[in-house]
Protein backbone atom coordinates (compact mmCIF):
# COMPACT_ATOMS: atom_id res chain seq x y z
CA UNK A 1 0.00 0.00 0.00
CA UNK A 2 0.93 3.58 -0.84
CA UNK A 3 1.13 6.33 1.91
CA UNK A 4 1.15 10.14 1.45
CA UNK A 5 2.49 12.72 3.34
CA UNK A 6 1.29 16.53 2.49
CA UNK A 7 3.58 19.57 3.49
CA UNK A 8 2.59 22.77 3.41
CA UNK A 9 3.27 26.36 4.16
CA UNK A 10 -0.42 26.58 6.43
CA UNK A 11 -1.24 24.03 8.38
CA UNK A 12 -4.76 24.54 6.77
CA UNK A 13 -3.96 24.17 3.66
CA UNK A 14 -1.96 20.59 4.93
CA UNK A 15 -4.97 19.64 6.72
CA UNK A 16 -7.31 20.28 3.84
CA UNK A 17 -5.71 18.39 1.28
CA UNK A 18 -5.49 15.92 3.50
CA UNK A 19 -9.31 15.73 4.23
CA UNK A 20 -10.30 16.40 0.38
CA UNK A 21 -7.77 13.18 -0.40
CA UNK A 22 -9.59 11.07 2.59
CA UNK A 23 -12.48 11.80 1.15
CA UNK A 24 -12.16 10.13 -1.88
CA UNK A 25 -9.56 7.53 -0.99
CA UNK A 26 -11.07 6.11 2.30
CA UNK A 27 -8.47 4.25 3.70
CA UNK A 28 -5.18 5.39 2.10
CA UNK A 29 -3.08 6.47 4.80
CA UNK A 30 -2.05 10.55 4.20
CA UNK A 31 -0.44 12.83 6.78
CA UNK A 32 -0.71 16.28 7.20
CA UNK A 33 2.53 18.17 7.68
CA UNK A 34 1.82 21.98 7.51
CA UNK A 35 3.31 25.22 9.49
CA UNK A 36 6.78 25.81 11.03
CA UNK A 37 7.39 24.37 14.79
CA UNK A 38 5.62 27.08 16.13
CA UNK A 39 2.35 26.21 14.42
CA UNK A 40 2.95 29.69 11.84
CA UNK A 41 3.30 29.97 8.43
CA UNK A 42 6.52 28.00 7.44
CA UNK A 43 8.28 24.73 7.15
CA UNK A 44 9.11 22.49 9.79
CA UNK A 45 11.46 19.50 8.74
CA UNK A 46 11.61 17.78 12.02
CA UNK A 47 8.15 16.95 12.11
CA UNK A 48 8.24 16.13 8.47
CA UNK A 49 10.85 13.51 9.20
CA UNK A 50 8.96 12.38 12.52
CA UNK A 51 5.50 11.87 9.77
CA UNK A 52 7.57 9.74 7.22
CA UNK A 53 9.40 7.78 9.99
CA UNK A 54 6.07 7.06 11.06
CA UNK A 55 4.11 5.88 8.17
CA UNK A 56 2.87 2.14 8.31
CA UNK A 57 2.96 1.80 4.32
CA UNK A 58 5.53 0.35 2.04
CA UNK A 59 5.85 2.94 -0.18
CA UNK A 60 5.40 6.77 0.35
CA UNK A 61 4.94 9.62 -1.72
CA UNK A 62 5.62 13.17 -0.43
CA UNK A 63 3.58 16.24 -2.22
CA UNK A 64 5.00 19.66 -1.66
CA UNK A 65 3.50 23.49 -2.39
CA UNK A 66 6.54 26.22 -2.44
CA UNK A 67 9.65 27.12 -1.85
CA UNK A 68 10.77 26.15 1.44
CA UNK A 69 9.03 22.76 1.69
CA UNK A 70 10.67 21.73 -1.19
CA UNK A 71 14.04 22.22 0.43
CA UNK A 72 13.08 20.85 3.50
CA UNK A 73 11.57 18.01 2.22
CA UNK A 74 15.00 17.54 0.02
CA UNK A 75 16.89 18.30 3.69
CA UNK A 76 14.77 15.26 5.41
CA UNK A 77 15.70 13.27 2.80
CA UNK A 78 18.81 13.29 3.19
CA UNK A 79 18.47 12.79 6.80
CA UNK A 80 16.60 9.63 6.86
CA UNK A 81 17.81 6.28 7.24
CA UNK A 82 18.74 4.51 4.21
CA UNK A 83 15.98 1.75 5.06
CA UNK A 84 13.34 4.88 5.04
CA UNK A 85 15.03 6.57 2.31
CA UNK A 86 14.16 4.06 -0.39
CA UNK A 87 10.65 4.08 0.60
CA UNK A 88 10.23 7.55 -0.05
CA UNK A 89 9.44 9.55 -3.69
CA UNK A 90 9.04 13.29 -3.86
CA UNK A 91 6.36 13.72 -6.24
CA UNK A 92 6.49 17.15 -8.66
CA UNK A 93 3.17 17.97 -9.36
CA UNK A 94 0.89 20.79 -7.80
CA UNK A 95 0.14 20.11 -4.39
CA UNK A 96 -3.86 19.37 -4.28
CA UNK A 97 -4.33 17.96 -7.89
CA UNK A 98 -1.48 15.41 -7.67
CA UNK A 99 -2.18 14.44 -4.31
CA UNK A 100 -5.80 13.88 -4.94
CA UNK A 101 -4.97 11.78 -7.78
CA UNK A 102 -2.27 9.97 -6.18
CA UNK A 103 -4.51 9.24 -3.40
CA UNK A 104 -7.22 7.73 -5.40
CA UNK A 105 -5.38 5.95 -7.42
CA UNK A 106 -3.32 4.39 -4.26
CA UNK A 107 -7.15 3.73 -2.81
CA UNK A 108 -7.67 1.39 -5.45
CA UNK A 109 -4.39 -0.27 -4.64
CA UNK A 110 -2.01 0.36 -7.45
CA UNK A 111 1.70 0.84 -6.86
CA UNK A 112 3.84 3.94 -6.00
CA UNK A 113 4.53 4.29 -9.71
CA UNK A 114 1.13 4.23 -10.82
CA UNK A 115 0.13 6.91 -8.37
CA UNK A 116 2.81 8.94 -9.28
CA UNK A 117 1.98 8.25 -13.21
CA UNK A 118 -1.60 9.74 -12.31
CA UNK A 119 -0.40 12.50 -10.28
CA UNK A 120 2.10 13.73 -12.76
CA UNK A 121 -1.09 13.44 -15.48
CA UNK A 122 -2.29 16.97 -12.95
CA UNK A 123 0.38 18.93 -13.89
CA UNK A 124 -0.78 18.67 -18.22
CA UNK A 125 -4.34 17.57 -17.37
CA UNK A 126 -6.74 20.94 -19.02
CA UNK A 127 -9.47 22.11 -16.38
CA UNK A 128 -11.29 24.11 -19.01
CA UNK A 129 -12.11 22.05 -22.17
CA UNK B 1 40.83 27.06 24.81
CA UNK B 2 40.21 23.70 23.16
CA UNK B 3 39.12 24.11 19.04
CA UNK B 4 35.65 22.58 20.45
CA UNK B 5 34.81 25.56 22.70
CA UNK B 6 36.30 27.66 20.39
CA UNK B 7 33.71 26.89 17.64
CA UNK B 8 31.07 26.57 20.42
CA UNK B 9 32.60 30.69 20.82
CA UNK B 10 32.34 31.03 17.16
CA UNK B 11 28.71 30.02 17.33
CA UNK B 12 27.48 32.34 19.68
CA UNK B 13 29.00 34.64 17.95
CA UNK B 14 27.02 34.40 15.56
CA UNK B 15 23.56 34.32 17.53
CA UNK B 16 24.69 37.58 19.22
CA UNK B 17 24.92 39.13 15.44
CA UNK B 18 21.77 37.31 14.28
CA UNK B 19 20.56 38.84 17.50
CA UNK B 20 21.75 42.62 16.68
CA UNK B 21 20.81 42.76 13.03
CA UNK B 22 17.35 40.77 13.09
CA UNK B 23 15.46 44.24 11.95
CA UNK B 24 18.19 44.97 9.79
CA UNK B 25 17.96 41.80 8.14
CA UNK B 26 14.10 41.42 8.39
CA UNK B 27 13.92 45.34 6.50
CA UNK B 28 15.97 43.75 3.49
CA UNK B 29 13.85 40.37 3.66
CA UNK B 30 10.64 42.97 3.76
CA UNK B 31 11.51 44.83 0.62
CA UNK B 32 12.35 41.61 -1.67
CA UNK B 33 11.03 38.52 0.23
CA UNK B 34 8.30 37.53 2.72
CA UNK B 35 9.86 39.87 5.51
CA UNK B 36 10.81 37.24 8.00
CA UNK B 37 14.62 36.73 7.52
CA UNK B 38 15.85 38.47 10.68
CA UNK B 39 13.15 36.75 12.95
CA UNK B 40 13.66 33.27 11.13
CA UNK B 41 17.73 33.48 11.79
CA UNK B 42 17.34 34.99 15.28
CA UNK B 43 15.02 32.24 16.24
CA UNK B 44 16.99 29.45 14.86
CA UNK B 45 20.16 30.28 16.45
CA UNK B 46 18.40 30.97 19.82
CA UNK B 47 17.44 27.36 19.31
CA UNK B 48 20.90 26.61 18.55
CA UNK B 49 22.19 27.99 21.72
CA UNK B 50 19.59 26.15 23.41
CA UNK B 51 20.73 22.87 22.34
CA UNK B 52 24.54 23.53 22.72
CA UNK B 53 23.49 24.16 26.55
CA UNK B 54 22.51 20.64 26.45
CA UNK B 55 24.92 19.06 23.95
CA UNK B 56 27.76 18.13 24.89
CA UNK B 57 30.18 18.42 21.89
CA UNK B 58 33.27 16.55 21.77
CA UNK B 59 34.53 18.00 18.49
CA UNK B 60 33.96 20.83 16.40
CA UNK B 61 32.36 18.97 13.90
CA UNK B 62 29.72 17.84 17.18
CA UNK B 63 28.91 21.89 17.62
CA UNK B 64 28.33 22.11 14.01
CA UNK B 65 26.01 19.24 13.69
CA UNK B 66 24.03 20.64 16.26
CA UNK B 67 24.09 24.25 14.50
CA UNK B 68 22.83 22.47 11.64
CA UNK B 69 20.03 20.25 13.49
CA UNK B 70 18.64 23.34 15.09
CA UNK B 71 18.64 25.56 12.23
CA UNK B 72 16.80 22.94 10.26
CA UNK B 73 13.83 22.56 12.89
CA UNK B 74 13.32 25.93 13.60
CA UNK B 75 14.19 28.57 11.36
CA UNK B 76 11.26 27.53 9.48
CA UNK B 77 11.87 29.15 6.08
CA UNK B 78 14.57 28.41 3.59
CA UNK B 79 17.12 30.10 5.25
CA UNK B 80 16.55 26.84 7.18
CA UNK B 81 17.16 23.37 5.07
CA UNK B 82 19.97 26.12 3.27
CA UNK B 83 21.93 27.16 6.41
CA UNK B 84 21.15 23.88 7.94
CA UNK B 85 22.44 21.79 5.05
CA UNK B 86 25.93 24.23 4.83
CA UNK B 87 26.64 23.30 8.49
CA UNK B 88 25.77 19.84 8.11
CA UNK B 89 28.32 19.81 5.35
CA UNK B 90 30.80 21.59 7.05
CA UNK B 91 30.36 19.27 9.80
CA UNK B 92 30.69 16.18 7.68
CA UNK B 93 34.24 17.59 6.17
CA UNK B 94 35.71 18.34 9.80
CA UNK B 95 34.86 14.57 10.69
CA UNK B 96 36.37 13.49 13.97
CA UNK B 97 39.09 15.94 13.77
CA UNK B 98 39.90 17.57 17.27
CA UNK B 99 41.91 20.52 15.71
CA UNK B 100 40.90 22.74 12.94
CA UNK B 101 43.67 23.85 10.39
CA UNK B 102 43.31 27.30 8.22
CA UNK B 103 42.98 23.94 5.12
CA UNK B 104 40.96 22.20 7.10
CA UNK B 105 38.77 25.48 7.75
CA UNK B 106 39.00 26.57 4.01
CA UNK B 107 37.76 22.65 3.12
CA UNK B 108 34.78 23.04 5.51
CA UNK B 109 33.79 26.39 3.81
CA UNK B 110 33.69 24.99 0.38
CA UNK B 111 31.67 21.98 1.57
CA UNK B 112 29.07 24.23 3.05
CA UNK B 113 29.25 26.42 0.03
CA UNK B 114 28.58 22.93 -2.14
CA UNK B 115 25.78 21.59 -0.19
CA UNK B 116 23.92 25.22 -0.09
CA UNK B 117 24.26 24.74 -4.09
CA UNK B 118 23.08 21.39 -4.18
CA UNK B 119 19.87 22.12 -2.25
CA UNK B 120 18.99 25.50 -3.59
CA UNK B 121 20.27 24.95 -7.33
CA UNK B 122 21.71 28.89 -7.26
CA UNK B 123 24.63 29.95 -9.02
CA UNK B 124 26.63 33.12 -8.73
CA UNK B 125 24.48 35.84 -10.12
CA UNK B 126 21.47 34.64 -8.98
CA UNK B 127 21.09 36.87 -6.29
CA UNK B 128 21.10 34.89 -3.48
CA UNK B 129 23.60 33.36 -0.66
CA UNK B 130 25.86 31.28 -3.01
CA UNK B 131 26.83 35.46 -4.39
CA UNK B 132 28.50 35.56 -0.34
CA UNK B 133 29.58 32.29 0.17
CA UNK B 134 31.03 31.55 -3.14
CA UNK B 135 33.85 34.59 -2.74
CA UNK B 136 34.19 33.60 0.69
CA UNK B 137 35.14 30.23 -0.03
CA UNK B 138 37.44 31.24 -3.03
CA UNK B 139 39.04 33.44 -0.59
CA UNK B 140 39.47 30.90 2.53
CA UNK B 141 40.84 28.50 0.32
CA UNK B 142 43.60 30.97 -0.98
CA UNK B 143 44.15 32.69 2.24
CA UNK B 144 46.58 30.48 4.27
CA UNK B 145 47.65 31.77 7.62
CA UNK B 146 46.03 31.18 10.67
CA UNK B 147 42.23 30.41 10.99
CA UNK B 148 41.34 33.80 12.04
CA UNK B 149 43.08 34.98 8.88
CA UNK B 150 41.29 32.84 6.87
CA UNK B 151 37.14 33.80 8.39
CA UNK B 152 38.62 37.13 7.57
CA UNK B 153 39.15 36.71 4.09
CA UNK B 154 35.95 34.61 3.47
CA UNK B 155 33.62 37.46 5.83
CA UNK B 156 35.94 40.58 3.49
CA UNK B 157 34.91 38.55 0.17
CA UNK B 158 31.30 37.64 1.21
CA UNK B 159 30.68 41.43 2.08
CA UNK B 160 31.71 42.39 -1.54
CA UNK B 161 29.79 39.68 -2.95
CA UNK B 162 26.72 40.42 -0.49
CA UNK B 163 26.88 44.38 -2.20
CA UNK B 164 27.14 42.94 -5.35
CA UNK B 165 23.65 41.64 -4.98
CA UNK B 166 22.17 45.09 -4.36
CA UNK B 167 22.23 45.49 -8.60
CA UNK B 168 21.25 41.88 -9.50
CA UNK B 169 17.51 40.40 -10.76
CA UNK B 170 16.96 37.56 -8.69
CA UNK B 171 16.17 34.02 -10.40
CA UNK B 172 15.31 32.40 -7.18
CA UNK B 173 12.98 32.52 -3.90
CA UNK B 174 10.20 34.99 -3.84
CA UNK B 175 12.53 37.98 -5.49
CA UNK B 176 12.42 36.17 -8.23
CA UNK B 177 8.60 37.24 -9.37
CA UNK B 178 9.93 40.96 -8.99
CA UNK B 179 11.56 40.86 -12.14
CA UNK B 180 13.62 44.52 -12.42
CA UNK B 181 11.50 45.65 -9.13
CA UNK B 182 14.21 43.77 -7.24
CA UNK B 183 17.08 45.88 -8.09
CA UNK B 184 18.62 48.04 -5.71
CA UNK B 185 18.20 46.14 -2.99
CA UNK B 186 20.79 43.53 -1.13
CA UNK B 187 19.78 39.79 -1.04
CA UNK B 188 19.21 39.37 2.96
CA UNK B 189 20.90 35.70 2.54
CA UNK B 190 23.39 37.33 1.20
CA UNK B 191 24.02 39.20 4.26
CA UNK B 192 23.11 37.10 6.69
CA UNK B 193 25.81 34.72 5.11
CA UNK B 194 28.41 37.76 5.47
CA UNK B 195 27.57 38.70 9.45
CA UNK B 196 28.23 34.84 10.39
CA UNK B 197 31.50 34.51 9.00
CA UNK B 198 32.30 38.12 10.16
CA UNK B 199 30.84 37.09 13.91
CA UNK B 200 33.55 33.95 13.01
CA UNK B 201 36.36 36.46 12.18
CA UNK B 202 36.08 38.30 14.92
CA UNK B 203 35.51 35.42 17.39
CA UNK B 204 38.89 33.84 15.93
CA UNK B 205 40.32 37.59 15.78
CA UNK B 206 40.26 38.10 19.74
CA UNK B 207 41.31 34.82 20.92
Amino acid sequence: MVGLVIASHSPKIAEGTAELVRHMAGEVEIVAVGGDSDGGLGTDPERLQAAIEGIKADEILIFMDIGSSILSAETVLEMLSPEVREKVRLVDTPLVEGAFSAGVMASTGATADECVEAAMEARTEPKLH
Amino acid sequence: MGATQRTVEVVRAMAAAMEEHRAHLTKLDSEIGDGDHGTNMHRGFQATLERLETAEPATPADVLKAVSMALIGKVGGAAGPLYGTAFLRASTTLADKEDISAEDAAAALQAALDGVKQRGKAEVGDKTMIDALKPAAEAATNAGGSLAEVFRAAADAAKGGAESTVEMTARRGRASYLGARAVGHMDPGAHSSYLLLDAAARTLESA
